[in-house]
């Protein structure tokens, strides 16, 4: 972009190398410019969302090294060797990830400028955790701030797209064991739903 | 709990009642969707505003030569740069502005009027570069006193915004300068004599705080005005439309000479309708002559955009000894911010919206004072109103020892009800509402526990009318391509698409919705009003009638018979035994001549209702004053429920935001009169962690003035959660709050007072 000419204030522009969604990425920047500012106008990676540009609202949110960071809050000369996910890395090959499909069939997004941010933010979340409780959800997910939604379908959609992957992958426990770990919140409710 | 919607029609419906997957879903969860911010050109520029330190001073001078001189800096505007605009009022659908002010608001004139007006814009390379540019800008003020309580800018000696301004009562304008701009007054019966007779008479006074819509995404712009005159703007708006007419008046250009792309809008709430940086992108992009893209920083959303007024309300009520309502006054101010026109109308249309009241008066005032110009917020002007209202409803129910519920049930709103401000209510749904409450599972459930309480309150908005155009061409593989000018915030697409679908009797899927500029469909009011669902599927519904009936002609060519002849059932053409498919008509139609394309346009003057009643159960901390919600159940009748998870969305997330103006969001100023909080951190809407799941029960109570039935429901979710938690507090601990937000401190001091 023009931003990229040289001018008298700017600073010298540095050198990057990261990996990106399993891509490596070169990129110049200044040393004042934030990730998400090189994501979105230098890499037009833009499914990180800037929502408030002061790590408040997480609709910036990428994975650095698979933890959730706020990316408006990291600095781009930060990211030289590490490992990066996005929003675009999330989906494998033309197939979405259980927690975008369960997103989308749950209903959990209205607006959807908050979206990604959940998806990436949960994904680190079922990465690590792959049976949370509700509360384990709703503590991991409070840095990502929704105005649309009322949070209760983005919670349930987590929960489904945790249900769906253990089915998938029972090396995450027996059957058996999956059932004994479901929250009780969450059978009443599927018990509900049925 | 989400269960089926409690109907209480026997129309049976093949694609309305169904959840299908939205169809702009995919390119939102796979961040692929394009909100403004994702609008590159290759020679884009961005542009900063510079911002007034204070909440009312007179500008003296600006000095913008060092920042125009500064390398990578492109163009640099102020108010001089605007054509001439003489006082003119604009409709823009869910209200109306004063091009004039309006000007004065997105680049100040003589005056700054609140901290953070914005002063003069810089174009740059970059970002950083815009930055720098503005801290070059000199602003010599002469500050002024400041005042932001609505009673405060009532008094005679209040620091006046605008010399000019007299109030105007009902049609007569005052004599002197003032900061009330507007005086109403609603009135029917005898409410005096009415008052008289009452056994109980409860008079209390309600405050409400400044908030705002806090939608995620920040305002953002990007503006082309080309070399040969002609104006692109994308932008993140409810209504395109409205955007253009707005940008065309202050620009003084033709309306055809701008095109406004509507791109992804990331939440509205109502305080997307206004223009903010449209006009002053379009001006830079006038100067440097490439386009410009301006996205606002969130402590410039919260400074300089459209909270919803901060109110004082006083509401006196008499009743009978059974609780019949007799009489009713209400006297409200609510802040209209720095320029005339807050929400002040439809607050004074709703106090006793909910009620059967024969005897009623209101007295409302529209006051300047020095905070941003006020904007709608989801039911705009209802909740502060309705607040205060459903919490004497809720006194008067602990005074005289009778269920909340069946002191609703005595006073309901009904057909044939008559508002105070005129309108008689056609077939409305709240004694509906009422008894799902009655009935409901949580109502049932006993609340047990120490510092617990249940409260419930009803809540009422409008859905209004309005203007809408749709276009839809049949394509050859049987479906329908779908053009509609609403801008789609929460999903509408699909509830719009959905009509269209059950019209023509073919899967949701089937129909492929996409919202267009202002060049490529009819005009389109705001997508606000609660209106999307219900006024555009209406235009959706007959672009349906309009392609039945060319349908019915092709086949009627294809079976050399009258169109008369051929009958259309659920997606089938037929005639003596012929028959055809949706689709496999559409198959036939190259051969059958001209490509298929239907239109409809709909201009509706009523305007139709939404009630809804919620039940909260919460827990207080009295060591802290801090509340946790335990339960919730917001229950709303929807007409018809489209697509009933979008219906609940739109309950769940009103009821949250109306949690969070109850327990804990406001305007906090400090003693300078410049906000403390202007950030997501310290302003604070509800997270994830703050809250229970939300239920949810829609009734359906067809709406008469539409063809499936249809209520638009996103806005009455809001209004009721003020009064319900006011009550269940009241239940907790004995203690009864009478202004918002009943945060943790002012609780904290309620609850020690009440011990002394």
């Amino acid at each position: 972009m023009p931003g990229n000419a040289p001018s008298k204030t700017a600073p010298a522009k540095m050198a990057i190398s990261t990996t990106i969604n399993g891509q490596s990425y070169d990129f110049l920047c200044d040393p004042r410019q934030s990730l998400l500012e090189v994501l979105r106008d230098t890499l037009h990676l833009t499914g990180a969302k800037e929502g408030c540009n002061n790590g408040n609202c997480g609709a910036c949110t990428v994975l650095i090294d698979g933890e959730p960071v706020n990316s408006c809050l990291v600095l781009a000369v930060e990211v030289a060797g590490k490992d990066l996910t996005t929003i675009e890395g999330i989906a494998d090959k033309g197939v979405l990830h259980p927690l975008q499909q369960c997103f989308l069939e749950g209903a959990a997004l209205q607006c959807g400028i908050c979206t990604p941010g959940f998806i990436v933010a949960a994904k680190a979340l079922l990465d690590k955790k792959p049976n949370p409780t509700e509360e384990e959800i709703r503590f991991s997910l409070a840095g990502n701030l929704c105005r649309c939604t009322g949070y209760d379908k983005i919670v349930r959609a987590v929960q489904a797209a945790a249900e769906r992957i253990q089915s998938v992958q029972p090396s995450g426990g027996t059957p058996q064991r999956k059932q004994a770990q479901q929250p009780q919140a969450q059978q009443q409710q599927s018990q509900q739903q049925q | 709990m989400n269960g089926s919607p409690i109907s209480y029609s026997d129309k049976k419906y093949k694609v309305l009642g169904t959840r299908p997957i939205r169809h702009d879903g995919t390119d939102k969860v796979t961040g692929r969707a394009i909100y403004t911010n994702d609008v590159f050109f290759p020679d884009m520029v961005h542009g900063k505003i510079l911002r007034s330190p204070h909440p009312h001073a007179r500008i003296k001078s600006i000095d913008t030569s060092a920042a125009e001189a500064m390398d990578g800096v492109l163009a640099v505007v102020t108010s001089k740069d605007w054509p001439e605009l003489k006082d003119k009022v604009a409709e823009l659908g869910e209200g109306a502005v004063n091009l004039a002010d309006l000007a004065g608001n997105l680049l100040a004139m003589d005056k700054v009027l609140y901290k953070g007006h914005a002063i003069a814009a810089v174009a740059a390379r970059d970002v950083h570069l815009a930055e720098e540019a503005l801290s070059k800008i000199k602003v010599e003020y002469e500050v002024l006193p400041a005042v932001l309580w609505v009673q405060d800018a009532m008094q005679d000696d209040a620091p006046i915004l605008h010399e000019h301004l007299r109030t105007d009562h009902m049609g007569k304008l005052g004599d002197k300068p003032t900061n009330i701009a507007t005086h109403l007054l609603f009135e029917q019966g005898d409410v005096d004599a009415a008052m008289e007779k009452a056994d109980v008479v409860i008079e209390r006074e309600f405050k409400t705080a400044s908030v705002h819509q806090a939608y995620i995404e920040p305002h953002n712009s990007v503006a082309l005005w080309n070399e040969d005159g002609h104006l692109k703007i994308w932008t993140s708006t409810q209504g395109a439309f409205t955007c253009r007419h707005q940008v065309a008046e202050l620009l003084q250009i033709p309306i055809s000479s701008v095109t406004v792309t509507p791109c992804e809008i990331g939440g509205g709430f109502g305080g997307k309708i206004s223009v903010y940086l449209e006009p002053v992108a379009a001006l830079l992009s006038r100067k440097c002559g490439r386009p410009v893209k301006m996205v606002m920083q969130r402590d410039e959303v919260f400074e300089a955009t459209g909270p919803t007024p901060g109110s004082y309300v006083r509401v006196k009520i008499g009743a009978t000894r059974e609780g019949k309502l007799i009489a009713g006054e209400g006297y409200l101010a609510y802040d209209a911010g720095a320029y005339p026109g807050g929400m002040i109308g439809p607050g004074s249309m709703c106090l006793f919206s909910c009620v059967d009241l024969p005897n009623a008066r209101v007295n409302g005032y529209d006051v300047c004072l020095n905070k941003p110009k006020t904007q709608a917020y989801r039911a705009p002007g209802a909740t502060q109103a309705i607040f205060a209202f459903e919490s004497v409803m809720n006194e008067l129910a602990d005074t005289l020892g009778i269920c909340p519920i069946e002191l609703h049930l005595k006073n309901a709103a009904k057909e044939g009800t008559r508002r105070v401000d005129g309108p008689i209510y056609p077939r409305v749904g709240l004694v509906e509402c009422l008894e799902a409450a009655k009935s409901s599972e949580h109502w049932n459930t006993p609340l047990e526990g120490p510092n617990r309480g249940r409260g419930l309150a009803a809540g009422f908005w409008f859905n209004i009318g309005l203007k809408s155009s749709v276009s839809a061409t049949v394509n050859h593989d049987g479906t329908v391509n779908l053009l509609e000018g609403s801008t789609d915030i929460g999903g509408t697409r699909t509830s719009v698409a959905m009509q269209l679908a059950e019209t023509l009797g073919i899967a949701a899927e089937d129909v492929h919705p996409k919202v267009v500029d202002t060049d490529s469909v009819g005009y389109t009011d705001v997508t606000g009003g609660s209106r999307t669902t219900f006024a555009t599927g209406l235009a959706a519904y007959e672009v349906g009638l309009d392609l039945r009936q060319q349908l019915c002609q092709r086949a009627a060519m294809l079976w050399d018979c009258d169109a008369e002849e051929v009958k259309f059932d659920q997606g089938t053409f037929s005639r003596n035994g012929d028959s055809l498919t949706f689709r496999q008509l559409a198959e036939k139609l190259p051969e059958t001549g001209e490509p298929v394309v239907g239109r409809a346009s709909i201009s509706k003057d009523v305007s139709t209702n939404a009630f809804g009643v919620h039940i909260c159960d919460l827990e207080v901390d009295p060591e802290t004053g801090k509340v946790r919600i335990l339960r919730y159940t917001a229950i709303q009748d929807a007409g018809k429920a489209i697509h009933p998870s979008y219906v609940e969305g739109q309950l769940q997330g009103g009821a949250v935001q109306g949690i969070g103006w109850a327990l804990n969001e406001e305007y906090y100023y400090k003693d300078d009169a410049t906000m403390a909080n202007a950030s997501f951190l310290d302003y604070r809407i509800p997270t994830c962690y703050d809250l229970p799941m939300i239920d949810t029960i829609i009734v359906e109570v067809p709406n008469p003035d539409h063809p499936y039935g249809v209520r638009g429901v996103g806005e009455t979710p809001i209004v009721p959660p003020p009064a319900a938690v006011a009550s269940a507090i009241y239940h907790a601990c004995g203690v009864r709050m009478f202004e918002l937000p009943m945060s943790p401190p002012k609780l904290w001091k309620a609850i020690s007072e009440s011990k002394k």
